[in-house]
């Protein structure tokens, strides 16, 4: 297999990016402001409904079903698309899926197509594939607008410019937004109003458009956008033919499950009782928006994620973003240090499985150092709203790492030499003794830096000093 | 060659090999819930997202429309053909559109607003739905023009999500409306304005 490019080509190791990202103090200062603002907002928003637990329970058995009965739900899809006059395409990777739609785009005659914001096609890298083949895409979601003008990466699941505070946008919008006003202020609402004018026109001239998919009814053949802006409402009614890209996981048995998902998902990502516009539609409606429906069902990795009976849990995510709110890691690093358009928790776990098989050496670094990304806290499996327990799947793919080091690794020659004094009570006080003189290192408890080896460990970490006297020894006086 | 439908159909059963059992999906979660005046309840939730909104008498509603259009100063209106005709009312233009008589998307840009009737609304989330059923037009209709007016009856209102999917049909082009056009997009705080209509009014009838 080839390189996914649900990483980003060159991207470092997680430390190493982390360690430049830290160093930005506008990144930092401007992901405390905006995870600070949206965390209040999310706990009010999901605290008036009183069965927000029961409905995390229902979202969580619903998407099992979906995992567990995968085929099942997607040739029903298919059919239902299929009768209402949509075609249904299958990719089995980026690469495939980017020529469908290249060769659909080509078909109905375009040389540029109008986009909203889609996670699925932002992984396929669907933009650049595009382009190769001589077709613009132009991203119409703000916060992807912002990205694509400033020749930037997304940090952010549901807000890709989240590391850019209002006068950087602003400064972005003055230089490339064309006819732009060189006295465009940095009040939101005119910069929302700016790219409102300079979108206005590619609306409602373009021929075709490209989605991605929240959810998809397998029953009735409903497939469902949800947004803020209008921009998909454009895209999904104004242009000729519509093409969607959807994750194979996105597809839920019944209508009735949207009343889950449609409480869970709005509440969780933008904090809100509902989100402005949510789009419905199935296959193609006479006389009513687009003549021609094509969905693109895609794998890239997702059936063998799905393989893993631990690792694929992370397909019941629904991309709200609430657990890249509430990390204390993804709020100093960014997101752009994920190296992947997965950033945070969900990034962690979804980038190593979605693009595991790599045949790029830098690339296998990168995934193997993301499972690592993470203090283990738990508060982002507190917050998803269809609870999956991402620490439990980071621990499963750190020991997957750690199983493929060889045994001479460092790391496993401290574990086993620990393991060896550990199993002897004779060897394990022997120890504790010859520890005893790291006290006259310690500076108010702490000891700030070990000599090499054991330098790569404090290089990042304080070491606690130790007592006075040892527990077992306090036992032997006190109770033996 | 396999095609790739059979190849990814094909990866999923192997990938499945561990045959894990499909959990019962617990739907224990409120259907309904004790809301209390519904009306008041999507009057208020519905103005909390900076949508305009009045409370009117059903039989007052054509001098209400008329307050609502000359406060706005709109005088070239677009609407759904089948709109009841006394809501067309006088001292305004009115360009009707239709799937058979389509109103092409300059006229509807440069048209002051738009009056539609809805589906179902949502008390607890403040939230109108169109089906494109009667007097609710195409789905552009309700998305170029910058002004929205939207009429509800108040027997349209129902209080839950659930509810108002219940009484919907699925295969129907459904438009979910909460509010104005916003975007959460900058500093992650809510803006509205982008673009969808920027003016939504909804006067509730009863």
């Amino acid at each position: 297999m080839g390189r996914n490019p649900v990483t980003w080509l060159g991207s470092p190791t997680f430390p190493t990016a982390a360690r430049t990202a830290l160093a930005d103090v506008q990144l930092r200062g401007n992901l405390a402001h905006a995870t600070g603002t949206i965390r209040t907002k999310r706990e009010a928003a999901v605290g008036e409904l009183p069965d927000w637990e029961r409905l995390r329970r229902a979202g969580e058995a619903i998407k099992d079903d979906v995992l567990s009965n995968l085929d099942v739900y997607l040739t029903r899809l298919e059919a239902a698309v299929t009768a209402r006059g949509g075609v249904v395409h299958w990719a089995r990777d980026a690469a495939e899926a980017n020529e469908i739609v290249l060769g659909l785009v080509r078909a109905a005659g375009a040389t540029e197509v109008v986009k909203v914001k889609s996670m699925a096609t932002a992984e396929i890298g669907l933009n650049e594939a595009l382009e190769a083949g001589g077709v613009s895409a132009i991203e119409t979601d703000l916060a992807e607008l912002i990205v694509q003008l400033g020749e930037d990466r997304p940090s952010h699941i549901l807000v890709p410019a989240i590391h850019r505070n209002r006068s950087e946008i602003r400064d972005i919008f003055r230089a490339t937004m064309p006819g732009a006003s060189p006295s465009l202020s940095d009040r939101p609402a005119e910069l929302a109003e700016a790219a409102r004018a300079h979108l206005r026109r590619k609306f409602l001239s373009a021929q075709v458009a490209i989605s991605g998919a929240n959810f998809a009814v397998a029953d009735t053949g409903s497939v469902v956008v949800v947004e803020s802006e209008g921009n998909g409402r454009m895209c999904l009614t104004l242009p000729r033919t519509l093409i969607t890209v959807m994750g194979l996981e996105k597809v839920v048995p019944s209508w009735r499950d949207l009343e889950v998902f449609l409480q869970l998902l709005p509440r969780s990502s933008t904090a809100e009782r509902m989100n402005p516009y949510t789009s419905v539609w199935s296959g193609v409606t006479p006389g009513d928006g687009p003549r021609e429906f094509h969905l693109v069902l895609l794998d890239n990795g997702r059936t063998a994620t799905l393989a893993d009976r631990v690792g694929r849990q992370a397909l019941r995510c629904i991309r709200c973003s609430a657990c890249l709110n509430v990390c204390p890691v993804y709020e100093r690093t960014g997101g752009q240090a994920y190296g992947s358009v997965y950033p945070g928790p969900i990034g962690a776990i979804l980038t190593p499985q979605l693009g595991a098989g790599t045949d790029d050496p830098g690339t296998a670094s990168l995934l193997r150092s993301l499972p690592f990304a993470s203090s283990l806290c738990g508060a982002c499996y507190e917050v998803c709203p269809v609870r999956i327990d991402i620490p439990e799947v980071l621990v499963h793919l750190r020991g997957r790492v750690v199983a493929e080091k060889p045994a001479y690794a460092p790391e496993a020659v401290a574990m086993a030499a620990a393991s060896w004094v550990m199993v002897s009570p004779r060897r394990f006080r022997f120890a504790q003794r010859l520890l005893g003189p790291l006290r006259l290192l310690a500076r108010r408890g702490r000891v700030r830096r070990l000599p090499w080896p054991a330098s790569l460990w404090t290089d990042s970490r304080d070491v606690p000093a130790p007592p006075r006297e040892t527990f077992s020894a306090w036992w032997r006086r006190n109770r033996g | 060659m396999a095609s790739s439908r059979e190849v990814v159909l094909g990866r999923i059963r192997a990938a499945l090999s561990d045959r894990p059992t499909a959990p019962e999906v617990p739907r224990d979660y409120d259907q309904t819930r004790a809301l209390g005046d519904v009306i008041g309840l999507f009057a208020e939730r519905a103005a909390d997202y900076r949508a305009l909104v009045r409370r009117v008498r059903w039989d007052d509603l054509p001098a209400e429309i008329e307050s609502s259009l000359r406060a706005r100063g709109a005088t070239r209106l677009v609407a759904p053909a089948d709109l009841p005709a006394v809501w067309r009312v006088p001292g305004v233009v009115w360009s009707l559109d239709a799937p058979a008589y389509p109103l092409p998307v300059r006229t509807l840009d440069r048209s002051d607003g738009v009056l539609t009737a809805c589906a179902v609304a949502i008390a607890e989330t403040g939230t109108i739905v169109l089906d494109a059923g009667e007097a609710q037009g195409r789905r552009v209709v309700t998305l170029v023009p910058d002004y929205h007016l939207c009429v509800v009856r108040e027997d349209q209102v129902v209080g839950t999500v659930p509810e108002a999917l219940a009484s919907l049909e699925p295969t129907r082009p459904l438009t979910f409306i909460s509010g104005p056009s916003a975007t959460s997009d900058i500093e992650l705080d809510r803006v509205e304005g982008v673009h969808g209509p920027r003016h939504l009014e909804v006067l509730i009838a009863g």
